[in-house]
């Protein structure tokens, strides 16, 4: 019991101070992000403004407002950016622990060069690439090295998008993607034999899909098209960010490939793998839990990714433009304090979304244990 | 005679001790504009000994940095005793209305400012009766930049009309000139679209945008948008990724005959590249805008709740005086606000611009913070980005119009 106590007392002060400090002033951004600070201007900056609770006016106004075409470029730029930019470092990622698996000569060396860019920060990283990314400098003459004319690529400034889809058809996609989901779900459940959750799951998923393609196709969120998708501009940054989390999930992979038992190796070698199939069906899922772990980190690093587009593109230029970027411009330059703070609510839902499965999960294990 | 000496002397240790403690000093003034700002601080060191100054600069081109500071810094309680700021609308629509500054008609009296600036610039830093900062410093928005050997070279003229431009553009691109405009980030272009509107609109149209009674729906507005396409159409592809100073270094190198750009670009050639001006570079107001200054100004403030009141007004004194704004100036690459400045202490461009700074009409930049508050100016960069993206005027007019109704233009 007197232990119970002194733990509690110890514990007081940080449980205080994180309550204040962070869950207070979560609070204290969602009750702003309700509100209208910043619409009027001899409001915003006032000795004591007064704040009106306005609902969710200005959610609804970045989604679906005239002027915030930009906000909603922006979170398309985020999704592609997180994709390529995890996807990228995986897969570099487990490469080159592959590579480095095989005990080459010189493997110590190896390994500190490509884990050595995580030592700088996003600035330096984004520094560096800016200049090689000129258009008529760096990566670009390259080719002129070996004979050949120099590419033209622009690469940060150009404005050139691909895989363009229309904003307005977002409820469509969007029901289109939870229902397919939902007929996987239904799937794996008549796999398993479970047949209440294939009906639930079917009925859902059927409903969604029917209403998708009979009304959803009808629902516009504004009263004209509005062309979004993946800006090339970006394929710069993913680079400059892929170079820079490689060495990390190599460094994670090499550990795993290290922690695989010769055993199973062997026996798999024994049944009469190859390689290729040893990789798809031993390996890959003995390192699932550690793509999982890779994946959180780099996933909470592309949603809050600020630092390195501010060094490479500025803050100024739409094409490569993130949430953060956006969030940063409206609330410190445009005074518009409350749709600052509710873009902040969403980054924090993103993230929420990306980490909280994966600490329930973590979670859920200890208590087994 | 004893007794005289010692009044003297008594009152003169005075007026010595009662000048001290502190003063702090904010600014985004640093790098090449640093040395400008000391020599101010020198003079003000000079006549107020006791004083002990703090000069907190945040770097940043145009304040970008140390706006934000500024604002933590107010809404936290804790105001520098002055900040610069840019003339205009962008400290009104931010701190006057916010009930954040002092007004200064009183210093403008006693000092005798009324006179010593002009009109069209007293106008420009007035709002509801009062005058809200001190301007130090005039810079020129509607300059066109060019090298007069290479035009002579390439055998065209400096255009006096964008439509005149448009077809000394094409001339050049047949000569086989890319891009006959150079043209920087995202700013530039923008500074670039006020160039223009000032030339379609005129004055007077320009200043009704602002005060409301032009909408930027207006077919007249919407022209501006779709000459801006055409002019863009001979600008640089990559504009994005050039500094202002590298759009200069292209029609400096001869790979763009034209740059519009601030004055700031004399000071760049002249200090920086060596050339001189008048000779080696030239300058002509932007097309269309012959007899207009656009211009846009540094100045002081005095917030609200400042901790050294008193040593902040004999800053706001010196900054303002004729003795202050020459020795700024020069170092600076602008010209004083003052009518009455010393020709002889600026170089040939610098002449030429206090000149048209006492002759021509003036109206506000708003790239530059003069006739739009912030809100609207940091969102005006999503215009661009609409109309870059759409390359649609309507479009842009329309985001213009709904962006001026939201945050209350011209009320």
């Amino acid at each position: 019991m007197r232990d119970r106590i002194t733990a509690f007392l110890v514990l007081l002060p940080s449980l205080v101070a994180v309550g204040i400090f962070v869950y207070g002033f979560i609070g204290q951004n969602l009750y702003v992000s309700l509100s209208d600070w910043g619409k009027n201007p001899a409001q915003a900056l006032a000795q004591r403004p007064e704040l009106h609770f306005v609902g969710l006016a200005n959610y609804q106004e970045l989604f679906t407002g005239f002027v915030d075409v930009r906000f909603r470029q922006s979170v398309v730029n985020l999704i592609f950016f997180t994709l390529f930019f995890m996807a990228g470092s995986l897969g570099l990622g487990f490469l080159l622990a592959v590579a480095l698996d095989q005990s080459p000569k010189g493997e110590g060396f190896f390994r500190t060069v490509f884990l050595f860019p995580m030592a700088l920060s996003f600035v330096v990283t984004g520094t560096i690439w800016r200049w090689l990314l000129q258009p008529q400098g760096g990566v670009n003459v390259l080719p002129t090295l070996f004979g050949l004319p120099p590419l033209s690529f622009p690469w940060l400034t150009t404005r050139e998008q691909v895989l363009v889809f229309d904003w307005n058809q977002l409820p469509f996609y969007t029901a289109l993607a939870v229902g397919l989901m939902l007929l996987y779900v239904a799937y794996r459940a008549h796999r398993e034999g479970e047949r209440k959750r294939r009906f639930f799951a079917l009925l859902s998923g059927g409903v969604l899909l029917l209403w998708a393609f009979t009304l959803g196709r009808g629902v516009h969120l504004l009263p004209y098209p509005e062309p979004h998708g993946f800006s090339l501009a970006l394929v710069g940054v993913i680079l400059a960010a892929v170079w820079q989390m490689s060495g990390y999930t190599m460094a994670l992979y090499l550990a795993g490939l290290r922690g695989i038992p010769v055993e199973i190796l062997e026996a798999a070698k024994v049944d009469g793998a190859s390689p290729w199939q040893t990789y798809r069906y031993v390996i890959l899922p003995l390192l699932a839990p550690i793509t999982l772990s890779a994946m959180i980190v780099l996933g909470h690093i592309a949603l809050k990714i600020f630092d390195l587009i501010f060094a490479m593109a500025g803050l100024d230029y739409a094409p490569t433009d993130v949430p953060a970027i956006y969030m940063y411009l409206l609330a410190f330059r445009g005074n518009q304090f409350a749709k600052g703070a509710a873009i902040g609510i969403l980054l924090l839902l993103l993230v929420a979304v990306v980490v909280i499965p994966y600490l329930a999960s973590q979670l859920r294990k200890e208590v087994r244990r | 005679m004893r007794k005289w000496l010692w009044v003297l002397g008594m009152a003169l240790g005075l007026s010595a001790l009662a000048q001290t403690g502190k003063l702090e000093i904010f600014s985004w003034w640093a790098g090449d504009e640093g040395p400008a700002l000391e020599a101010l601080i020198r003079l003000y060191k000079q006549k107020y000994p006791g004083v002990e100054v703090i000069n907190a600069t945040v770097t940043g081109g145009a304040g970008v940095n140390a706006k934000a500071v500024l604002k933590t810094r107010m809404l936290g309680g804790d105001p520098p005793d002055t900040f610069q700021v840019h003339a205009g609308m962008e400290l009104i629509g931010t701190w006057v209305v916010a009930n954040r500054m002092e007004d200064l008609t009183s210093l403008f009296r006693q000092e005798g400012w009324l006179q010593a600036f002009p009109k069209g610039l007293i106008d420009l830093i007035s709002y509801k009766g009062g005058i809200w900062s001190v301007p130090v410093n005039i810079h020129r928005s509607n300059v066109m930049w060019y090298i007069p050997a290479k035009l002579r070279e390439w055998g065209v003229n400096p255009p006096r009309t964008w439509a005149e431009f448009l077809a000394t553009c094409e001339t050049l691109k047949r000569k086989g000139l890319q891009a006959p405009l150079a043209l920087g980030e995202n700013w530039t272009q923008q500074h670039l679209w006020e160039s223009v509107a000032l030339a379609m609109l005129g004055a007077d149209g320009w200043n009704s945008l602002w005060n409301g009674k032009l909408k930027f729906t207006d077919p007249k507005a919407v022209a501006v948008w779709e000459t801006f396409g055409k002019v863009l159409d001979c600008a640089n592809k990559d504009a994005a990724g050039l500094s202002w100073q590298q759009a200069v270094d292209r029609v400096v190198q001869g790979q763009a005959a034209f740059n519009i750009m601030g004055d700031w670009a004399a000071g760049y050639m002249a200090t920086t590249l060596k050339l001189r001006p008048g000779t080696d570079f030239a300058w002509a107001p932007s097309p269309g805008t012959q007899g207009v200054f656009m211009m846009l100004s540094d100045s002081f403030g005095l917030p609200k709740g400042a901790k050294n009141r008193q040593n902040a007004l004999n800053w706001l004194r010196l900054v303002g005086s004729k003795e202050g704004q020459d020795t700024f100036n020069p170092l600076k690459g602008s010209i004083a606000a003052r009518l009455d400045s010393d020709p002889a202490k600026y170089n040939a461009y610098g002449q030429a611009a206090m000149r048209d700074w006492k002759s021509n009409r003036i109206v506000g930049s708003l790239v530059h913070g003069a006739v739009a508050p912030e809100s609207f100016m940091s969102q005006f960069g999503t215009v661009m980005e609409i109309f870059l993206q759409t390359k649609s005027p309507q479009a842009a007019a329309n985001a213009a119009q709904a962006i001026a109704d939201q945050v209350g233009l011209g009320r």
